[in-house]
């Protein structure tokens, strides 16, 4: 048990840090607004597995799935406050590209 | 397990397809694959309470934002967009690289790891430990949900100097 409890823990493990390194790479390789907020998607995804696998291996699921819906609450509002700060940033631009954001005031 | 090796190995394609398409409708697609086989691997892990909200909330409810935000904004002429096809993929191809070779590296240099198993809750009923143990969680919770209807009113609500 021991060790297949090992196992599963390095396979997690590994795909959890193989996503963040998706998310991270995303967010730092692009200039899109839009994009940047999807590897903002990506980071989240792979921390809600990870929670959700530390419920499985303590058996706290219960405990695990609250905390992923607080989670994927928060996740929802960020979403939709960054599409509409993406949205006024095209309005005033008529781009998306994040290097525009140089030319704002401040 | 294997299952759960595919749907794993699933995931992380569907978001490697989300990162490197170059139309960001596909991307958005992508996404919510990947949160699709996420919820899938929290019913198999044995959370069908968060696999429905992942499901319902993510896969649903962020798709539609994502769309409707690419349906506002507007196409890029073929010639630009052609050219900055071909800046995405010299950026971007060393991506499955780093994957493949990260993976790699966890795969040959596996150890045996101790896992210590905290103790468990004597209160395993979702509700239970939603309503009673973190209630807290609940009212911020609320105030985030507050705060986020407040940012919308602020930023959709229209400029009322315009006329608008």
């Amino acid at each position: 048990m021991g060790i297949e409890l090992s196992q599963i823990f390095w396979l997690f493990l590994t795909f959890f840090i193989l996503m963040l390194i998706e998310g991270f790479y995303c967010i730092t390789m692009t200039y899109n607004l839009l994009r940047v907020l999807i590897g903002l998607e990506i980071l989240i995804k792979a921390v809600t597995l990870f929670i959700i696998f530390a419920g499985y291996i303590s058996g706290n699921m219960a405990l695990a799935q609250t905390v992923v819906i607080t989670v994927i609450v928060i996740e929802v509002v960020v979403v939709v406050i960054a599409a509409g700060v993406i949205l006024g940033f095209f309005r005033e631009y008529d781009s998306l590209n994040v290097r525009n954001a140089r030319n704002m005031k401040g | 397990m294997n299952i759960m090796i595919f749907l794993l190995v699933l995931m992380l394609l569907a978001g490697l397809w989300a990162v490197m398409t170059s139309l960001l409708l596909r991307a958005a697609i992508a996404l919510a694959l990947t949160s699709v086989v996420l919820s899938i691997l929290m019913f198999q892990m044995g959370a069908p309470l968060a696999a429905v909200f992942e499901l319902s909330v993510c896969a649903g409810l962020i798709s539609v934002v994502f769309i409707s935000v690419i349906s506002l904004t507007h196409r890029l002429p073929l010639k630009e967009y052609l050219a900055r096809r071909q800046n995405r993929i010299l950026r971007f191809w060393f991506l499955p690289v780093l994957l493949a070779i990260a993976g790699l590296m966890f795969f040959l240099f596996k150890q045996p790891v101790e896992v210590h198993t905290p103790a468990r809750l004597l209160l395993a009923e979702v509700r239970i430990v939603l309503w009673q143990l973190r209630r807290l969680d609940l009212f911020t919770q609320i105030i985030v949900l507050l705060a986020g209807v407040f940012g919308v009113l602020i930023l959709f609500g229209g400029n009322k100097e315009n006329g608008n």
